[in-house]
């Protein structure tokens, strides 16, 4: 009776502080990126009033704009002004398009959105299989084979991969579009056909990705006693990997798989250059392009902000999955 | 049921393939037999091949070995074609006690789950049958609350306490054959005799039979009706474990007998002390993590220790890990910052970070580490590593410094050959005398030797304590010496201090850990210290102590006293111990005298 | 070397020699190349294989294998300057966080970390938009990014090895913290370390060809494979030789340099 009562104490203090401060701490750092990041677009180059106004425009004009655009003002306060806008969810106007860059980017979201989750679908269970097949059979010839196709997979350029991609589905095959256009209501064909390249492209190589660092994960897990000790109790090699392994190796599985992930956004700027598929990278590019910086940046924040969430959420689910973390 | 259930090996033999492709026998044409109920020892040294013939009769081997021969287990074989009729026993009527059980629990698995694993995956029994065969086994280990230890995690419990709960894993079968490797090598001796009490209690229930597999002979009388003994993957001597150990007929069998018992040559006491000792600590407080704000560190180790060592004398520091033996020489090397309290030289304060000390007086203390395999730089040549402290210290180059290096191979007893080699291509022992080399170079007037003998095998560990014996007498060196084991520190040191949980406990003259009084500590530790003969553990008159209850954490109180077989109530539990003087010369901090801690 | 080559196994000693292959162009390929880089040289635009031109000829007639030659010089060169810049940094960076006082450590892994936080990709655009992309301000831009990644490896190495005994012993001898480092701990990190500059490597051609492909990278007349790919992308549709083989290149390059880096690491981890 005692026994059990002390077996459930409150045990989820210890994980929920911890959890608490790896929020502090990833909260922290995406002040450290913001400062980072303004350091590098805002303060140093160029003039954006000049290049809003072109070459014509006189000295008066100019520094009329850069009043209004606050640009006389010092450092830190355009810093501090920029932030908060953000955190407002105003990150200022588009020097460009001359729109709110909040509402240009509330356009693309969502389609990077449903392009990071398709290929999330596709890649994280293929992944899985190939990192826990890999793992099981390692040193043999299925794991030597995985082990240089995964190799090569994550060396290839996007935009080899694109190419052949085109190159065999448009035109060789001409069963798709090069180009990624969906249309505003799609049926199911055509939601496949402006879907299935660019998921594709971009599955390569995160697939790759994560199952080289799931394989990597579990074969550290085998080397170690336990495992061991598992095989002499007679434990046969499934039960092995899925009830002793796995459950050690949940939190650099979840890490690998959100480092991965986290690469669908950011990373995905040449897919979505190459398919013209209107999602945030491309529009990243463009702006880089254009030197629209209030686009950039905010572009920029997007996808660290994304980043060090997929690693927070990890992290959680690393401590909830370890019983010393988990218990304090 | 048809054949009455024992181990039967002839001829096993283990093969492994060396990196060049070329085959090597790491075990040869072993044979024996177990009869029911009985326990044999395989007993040897590292790379004797004992836990390979452990692990063989499991039809298990690390490493792509190939195993050969005639294994018999109750009625299964394995006859040399394949594994898989062994492979099929394990866990079920072979099973397996690990050296660590630590490393060798799942973390993330409760432990009973794990405990009645074997029953399950086997069909031995049905879960709750099996659960309440774990509580019995938990009960009959002596584990404390028996009915729900196995609801916590690994992480949770000490090394001794998985210790016995994976021999409850090991029996919850009840196998045909318990094979337990060196079980209990990674505890403290304290801990070691009550895991080894519950080992033997659990066993004679049982009625089972086991493969006990160590180094350690004195542990092995104890637990083994028969011995065999075992060098370079052959048998030297097999016999019962009586008459092994009082008329060993091989000479490696009297050599490691006498090797667990090592005499080092009586040294003439150093001269007449002189007014100020060589190195004096005086009343250190020190630990690890950040400092809090009256100064105390996160986690304290060392509270109030002072010790004081003569020129030419020989000082042994005992306790248990954990005890803060290490952290002493640490704080002595300035490795580590006390928080408070002094170190001096030759009276002369040192100060507390390495930082501000001059040179002179770094070379005068030096420290040897006990493993020398991360002791020396893999990337630096023998050489190179005697060369550094000859250039840095005596600004010695070139042809002078190759002489000195020459001398001081010659002096460890390494030969010249050694000195481009790296450290990898050396043995334990060689390691451990260029570890020594390295730090004669700088000529100090004291070494600190932390746990410099406890990775090596035991022949090789007298070796290294007679260089350390001849190396005092010769060079007038003075020693500060720690080490978990009471027996190489008689045989080394002039005096010896006890410590327990960071407090000196006791001082005194080696001469006067002779025979009791001693502090109840000190006792406890000299009397947990297996003695080579059969019976010893039978008669071995503690039980663990029942912790005291209801006592105020105050930090003033015996540290001991919550395993104190002395302990009174109502004075213990109250009052800080006091130091005092027993007739013998050893001062102990503790509440009791002579008289009464005399038998 | 040749010994250790010699023990590699077959994809380690297949990616061995086109990474031979590739330095050996970028040495070289300039005074090889059959026509100079920037000359109109072909009636036909996008032509296939030819016994005059191997890989046929570019959007504007030029041929295709010369300006691989020229472009390959670029694209090699920039990476092995930029990757052995980022580990020569992140490296150098680590070990003075791990002899250096604690605050120096604290100070350097924050940022590190900060840096980390932001991708690659996303970190270079925005470098290349505020600084442009001359060809010294783009090889500083793909150095600086991979540092984070080199120092957090560097880092965990050396901070491991200060741990160990004879750094320890090295340090209570009074050794300094340059000789601590130097000398106790970098030899002992080489092999490792060898094994993330040939990673970095990978990266960064991955980047720089990347930028070129988005026309951020370097600007014309100069030209490396990721320009090559982008200049004749307009070819894809007709499957144009001049399109495939620049990309193809960078992918022998890259996927070869990590054939050859898996391999030794196992070598030497049996």
């Amino acid at each position: 009776m005692s026994g059990s009562a002390s077996a459930q104490r409150p045990t989820w203090i210890a994980p929920l502080r911890l959890i608490a401060a790896r929020i502090g701490a990833a909260l922290l750092t995406l002040l450290l990126v913001s400062m980072v990041i303004f350091a590098i677009s805002g303060l140093l180059p160029g003039d954006a009033a000049q290049e809003a106004l072109g070459q014509g425009a006189t000295a008066g004009q100019i520094a009329a704009l850069r009043h209004e655009m606050g640009l006389d003002q010092p450092g830190p306060v355009r810093y501090v002004r920029w932030l908060g806008g953000i955190v407002k969810g105003d990150p200022g106007t588009s020097i460009v398009a001359n729109q709110p860059v909040s509402k240009i980017i509330s356009e693309r979201l969502p389609n990077t959105l449903r392009l990071a989750a398709l290929t999330s679908m596709v890649a994280v269970p293929l992944a899985f299989l190939i990192g826990v097949f890999s793992a099981i059979a390692r040193g043999r010839r299925l794991d030597r084979a995985l082990n240089v196709l995964t190799l090569s997979m994550v060396a290839l350029p996007e935009f080899l991969v694109a190419t052949l991609a085109v190159l065999l589905f448009a035109v060789k095959l001409r069963w798709l579009p090069s180009i990624a256009l969906v249309p505003q209501e799609p049926t199911l064909g055509e939601f496949l056909r402006a879907y299935t390249m660019p998921v594709i492209s971009l599955a390569v190589i995160v697939v790759a990705q994560m199952a080289r660092m799931i394989r990597a994960a579990i074969i550290a897990e085998l080397d170690r006693p336990y495992v061991e000790m598992a095989r002499l109790k007679g434990v046969r090699p499934g039960r092995l990997i899925f009830r002793h392994v796995l459950p050690n190796a949940i939190g650099p599985i979840v890490n690998a798989m959100a480092l991965s992930l986290s690469y669908l956004f950011g990373g995905a700027i040449i897919v979505e250059t190459i398919f013209s598929y209107p999602g945030l990278a491309s529009l990243m590019v463009n702006a880089v392009t254009s030197r629209d910086m209030p686009l950039l940046q905010a572009c920029a924040m997007i996808f660290c902000a994304t980043y060090l969430l997929l690693v927070l959420i990890a992290d959680t689910v690393a401590i909830l999955a370890n019983p010393q973390l988990r218990k304090g | 049921m048809t054949t009455p259930s024992h181990v039967d090996v002839r001829d096993l033999s283990v093969t492994v393939r060396r990196p060049d492709g070329t085959l090597l026998r790491i075990v040869d044409s072993v044979s024996f037999s177990i009869p029911r109920g009985e326990v044999l020892a395989l007993i040897g040294e590292s790379g004797s091949g004992k836990t390979t013939i452990a692990l063989s009769l499991m039809g298990y081997a690390r490493g792509g070995a190939v195993i050969s021969g005639q294994i018999r287990v109750g009625n299964a074989s394995l006859d040399g074609v394949g594994p898989a009729s062994l492979a099929a026993q394990r866990g079920n009527r072979i099973t397996y006690v690990a050296q660590s059980a630590a490393a060798a629990f799942n973390p993330s698995r409760r432990i009973i789950d794990q405990v009645i694993e074997p029953a399950l995956i086997h069909r031995t029994a049905a879960a709750p049958a099996a659960r309440e065969r774990a509580i019995g086994l938990f009960r009959a280990l002596a584990l404390p609350t028996p009915e729900t230890i196995g609801e916590r995690y690994p992480h949770e419990l000490s090394g001794g306490q998985l210790q016995r709960l994976m021999a409850a894993m090991a029996l919850i079968t009840k196998p045909d054959v318990v094979i337990f490797d060196e079980p209990t090598t990674a505890l403290d001796v304290t801990t070691q005799v009550e895991v080894l009490q519950a080992f033997r209690r659990v066993f004679r229930e049982e009625g089972a039979t086991g493969v006990y597999v160590s180094h350690d002979l004195a542990v092995v009388a104890q637990m083994a009706d028969h011995i065999l003994v075992l060098n370079g993957g052959k048998v030297r001597e097999q016999n019962s474990a009586a008459t092994l150990i009082a008329e060993p007929q091989d000479d490696y069998t009297r050599m490691l007998m006498s090797a667990a018992q090592p005499v080092v040559q009586a040294i003439t006491p150093p001269a007449p002390k002189a007014a100020t000792p060589l190195l004096e600590i005086d009343g250190i407080f020190a630990g690890y993590g950040p400092i809090d704000r009256e100064g105390r560190p996160a986690n304290p180790v060392l509270s109030a220790v002072s010790l004081s060592i003569g020129k030419g004398a020989a000082l042994g520091v005992i306790g248990e890990s954990g005890s803060g033996k290490s952290t002493v020489a640490r704080v002595v090397a300035g490795l580590l910052t006390p928080t408070a309290g002094t170190v001096s030289l030759d009276g002369e304060v040192l100060a507390p970070t390495l930082a501000e000390r001059t040179r002179e007086q770094l070379r005068r203390v030096q420290i040897v580490f006990q493993n020398a395999d991360v002791a020396l730089n893999p990337a630096h040549s023998v050489g190179e590593i005697l060369a550094r402290p000859l250039r840095f210290y005596h600004g010695k180059t070139g042809a002078d410094a190759r002489r000195r290096v020459n001398e001081l191979l010659d002096l460890t007893r390494l030969p010249s050959s050694v000195i481009d080699r790296r450290c990898g291509e050396l043995s334990g022992g060689q390691k451990q005398r260029v570890n020594l080399a390295r730090a004669l170079a700088a000529e100090p007037d004291i070494i600190l030797c932390d746990e410099v003998t406890s990775a090596l095998d035991t022949v090789v560990r007298g070796a290294i304590l007679d260089l350390l014996g001849d190396l005092r007498r010769d060079l007038g060196l003075a020693y500060l010496f720690i080490s978990h084991d009471i027996a190489t520190v008689k045989a080394l040191c002039d005096e010896i201090v006890v410590f327990y949980k960071g407090t000196r406990v006791e001082h005194g003259t080696s001469d006067a850990y002779a025979a009791p009084p001693y502090h109840p500590y000190t006792e406890l530790l000299i009397t947990s210290v297996p003695e080579l003969r059969p019976g010893w553990l039978a008669d071995y008159p503690y039980q663990p102590v029942a912790p005291v209850a209801n006592v105020t954490q105050s930090s003033d109180i015996c540290r001991f006293l919550q395993r104190c077989p002395r302990s009174r109530q109502g004075l213990c539990d109250i009052a800080a111990p006091p130091l005092r003087t027993l007739e013998n010369g050893s001062r102990i901090l503790c509440h009791l005298d002579t008289s009464e801690l005399a038998h | 070397m040749l010994h250790a080559a010699r023990r590699l196994p077959l994809s380690g000693k297949i990616g061995l020699a086109i990474v031979l292959f590739w330095l050996m162009v970028a040495l070289i390929g300039p005074f090889i190349a059959p026509y100079t880089p920037g000359a109109f040289v072909s009636e036909e635009v996008f032509a296939g294989s030819s016994g005059k031109f191997w890989f046929g000829s570019d959007f504007l007639g030029r041929d295709v294998l010369s300006r691989l030659l020229v472009g390959a010089r670029f694209t090699v060169g920039l990476s092995v300057l930029a990757a052995t810049l980022a580990c020569a940094t992140g490296t150098g960076l680590a070990l003075t966080a791990a002899v250096g006082p604690r605050w120096v450590d604290e100070l350097l892994s924050r940022a590190m970390d900060t840096m980390i936080s932001i991708p690659g990709k996303v970190f270079a655009l925005v470098m290349v938009a505020a600084f442009g992309s001359s060809l010294m301000l783009l090889t500083l831009i793909v150095a600086i990014t991979y540092v984070p990644g080199n120092f957090r490896i560097a880092r965990s190495l050396a901070v491991g090895l200060a741990r160990l005994d004879y750094v320890e012993v090295a340090r209570a001898r009074g050794e300094g913290r340059l000789h601590l480092a130097l000398v106790e701990m970098l030899p002992n990190m080489i092999r490792p370390l060898f094994a993330d500059i040939g990673l970095r490597f990978v990266f960064i051609v991955l980047l720089l060809s990347g930028l070129s492909f988005l026309g951020l990278g370097l600007q014309p007349p100069d030209a490396d494979l990721g320009s090559l790919v982008r200049e004749n992308v307009s070819g894809l549709g007709e499957g144009a030789l001049a399109v495939l083989v620049p990309a193809l290149a960078i992918a022998s390059l890259t996927v070869s340099v990590n054939l050859l880096i898996d391999a030794a690491t196992q070598g030497k981890a049996r």
